[in-house]
């Protein structure tokens, strides 16, 4: 049997190659390569990509932490490597191995490189979502927003969560309200997420904003595009049969493509919006006079916008 | 144990772990409802019409959930109508829907789904009189939708008056109902489009859009587009 990285040679006995060192010295290149590939090459094209600052911050975090998960992937697979090539069994090799005793330094030093990779991501995580004033990291904030961004009134988008599909809309262009997300480059935003169901998420991938869409809460979320061009919109949470199916496109745009598709919008939903109810930072159908108004014609009385009663006999 | 024994053992173990597996897939997972072919004889992308003719029930009486709301499809060949919401249909081709709405009003959740959006000329006929957009808080008057999201069409089913004695077999054949009429272009590529209702018509689970509304062959489909 060879020798073990921690066993002691016995006296007299000739001294082995000295297997940490080997590890360390190919370890050590393997993974600066890895690191300089991933940091230089890679980089720049890990999700969610740069189309905010919040996204930006999200892929600086995502590197940071592929960057530091390298030298670790990498030991453990050198040492797998170096350990079935050098200490595997050999014909005619039936001895016991050496009995293995313990090594202060190699306890040590584990403890303080773990220690410090945990205590580091810990103050990196903390600061990253508490960087800028506790904005998050693209999450909805709640109904109390406790940052808001600077660079003048954001726009007003409601994200209207529904089994299965998000609509969205705009309470500063007379409240109309499309299937169709449009953003203006460099203008603040202000996402006001609710849903008039069951628990749906708003997940604006390149937008970096993750916000869930509860009914009867309005859940703030802000983001301010840097660039033109498309992001996608998934539902991020399992709300029924076509959840894999709640998806869509949204499109920033320069601001005066925003404002003649707004006011053409606006002009062109004008009769529909004149249906719906009036704009709130909830859409909570059992809020809306009409509906139960409707319900009460309908003959389904007592449901309170609930739209059917507890002693419904159709249970689940 | 024996060697023997011990292998019948693991044999008897793998077999009836083998046949739970295969029931759970072929009984849950491989059994669907018919899909009912509307592609015979039609060349896609070509602007061919085809017809497609539907009816929406308060109830369901030919299945094992006979209270759940139901949409049934015309079988273009036999006439027969079948409890089925999986049709198939030419790509490029102009698809007239005809859906005979034999249910009851509930008024929708959101009122941006009572307008017709993604048909031919952005319009809908009831009983063949032109409509845009039809209000469901207004009164009785919005039972279900037809809505394609891929397509982003949406066609609120407008309904029998309040009062009307609905019928209460299905697939029904007589009695009140109001005939939904309109026109939509298929893409001009393969694919698989889901269509749903909007109104939370399920009645009895959480927010109305549970049991039918979930069902292949109920309230929610397929729609195969062939080229």
């Amino acid at each position: 049997m060879a020798a073990s990285p921690t066993e002691a040679p016995q006296a007299g006995e000739p001294k082995g190659p000295n297997h940490g060192l080997r590890i360390f010295f190919i370890w050590l290149p393997l993974t600066i390569a890895a690191d300089l590939l991933i940091w230089i090459v890679l980089g720049p094209h890990l999700p969610p990509g740069s189309m905010t600052d919040t996204a930006h911050s999200q892929q600086w975090d995502i590197l940071v932490l592929a960057v530091l998960a390298v030298p670790i992937v990498a030991f453990v697979l050198v040492f797998a490597a170096y350990a079935l090539i050098m200490w595997r069994h050999r014909e005619g090799d039936d001895e016991d191995g050496p009995p293995i005793h313990g090594h202060t330094g190699i306890q040590a030093t584990w403890i303080t490189v773990t220690a410090v990779i945990v205590l580091f991501l810990a103050a990196f995580g903390t600061y990253e979502l508490a960087w800028p004033g506790f904005a998050g990291a693209g999450a909805g904030e709640g109904p109390s927003a406790i940052w808001t961004p600077k660079g003048g009134t954001p726009l007003q988008i409601q994200v209207i969560g529904q089994q299965w599909r998000f609509t969205y809309r705009y309470p500063q262009f007379g409240g109309f309200e499309t299937t169709a997300l449009m953003l203006p480059v460099d203008q603040p935003v202000q996402f006001n997420v609710t849903s008039l169901d069951v628990i749906h998420s708003f997940w604006a991938y390149q937008l970096g904003v993750k916000s869930d869409a509860n009914p009867g809460v309005n859940n703030i979320a802000f983001t301010t595009a840097k660039q033109t061009g498309k992001f996608i919109v998934r539902c991020n949470e399992l709300c029924g049969l076509w959840h894999g199916a709640m998806v869509n496109y949204g499109q920033v745009v320069p601001m005066a493509t925003f404002r003649a598709w707004a006011a053409h919008t606006e002009v062109q939903l004008a009769p529909i919006t004149a249906l719906l109810p009036a704009y709130a930072t909830v859409y909570d159908p059992t809020l809306i006079p009409q509906i139960n108004k409707a319900m009460a014609k309908s003959g389904i009385a007592g449901a309170n916008g609930y739209y059917y009663p507890p002693n419904d006999p159709v249970q689940p | 144990m024996s060697l023997p024994a011990r292998i019948v053992t693991l044999l008897v173990a793998f077999l009836a772990v083998a046949a739970g597996v295969a029931f759970l897939v072929v009984h849950y997972l491989l059994t669907s409802p018919a899909t009912i072919d509307y592609t015979a004889g039609v060349t896609p992308n070509t602007g061919a019409t085809v017809n497609v003719v539907m009816q929406e029930d308060a109830q369901n009486t030919v299945s094992s959930h006979p209270d759940w709301v139901s949409y049934f499809i015309q079988d273009p060949k036999t006439h027969q109508w079948q409890h089925t919401t999986l049709f198939s249909v030419p790509a490029g081709s102009r698809i007239n829907m005809t859906i005979y709405g034999y249910d009851g009003c509930t008024p929708l959740r959101n009122q941006v789904f009572a307008q017709v959006t993604g048909t031919i000329g952005g319009v809908a006929y009831v009983d063949g009189k032109q409509a845009k957009a039809i209000d469901s808080w207004a009164g009785c008057n919005v039972g279900h939708t037809f809505s394609i999201p891929g397509l982003n069409l949406n066609v609120p089913m407008a309904t029998p008056s309040l009062t009307a004695n609905l019928c209460a077999t299905s697939p029904c054949t007589a009695g009140p109902h109001r005939t939904m009429t309109f026109s939509f272009m298929t893409p001009r590529s393969a694919g698989t489009y889901f269509w749903q209702c909007r109104v939370p018509c399920g009645g009895g689970f959480i927010d109305g859009f549970g049991g039918p509304m979930q069902t292949f062959g109920f309230m929610t489909g397929n729609m195969e587009v062939v080229s």
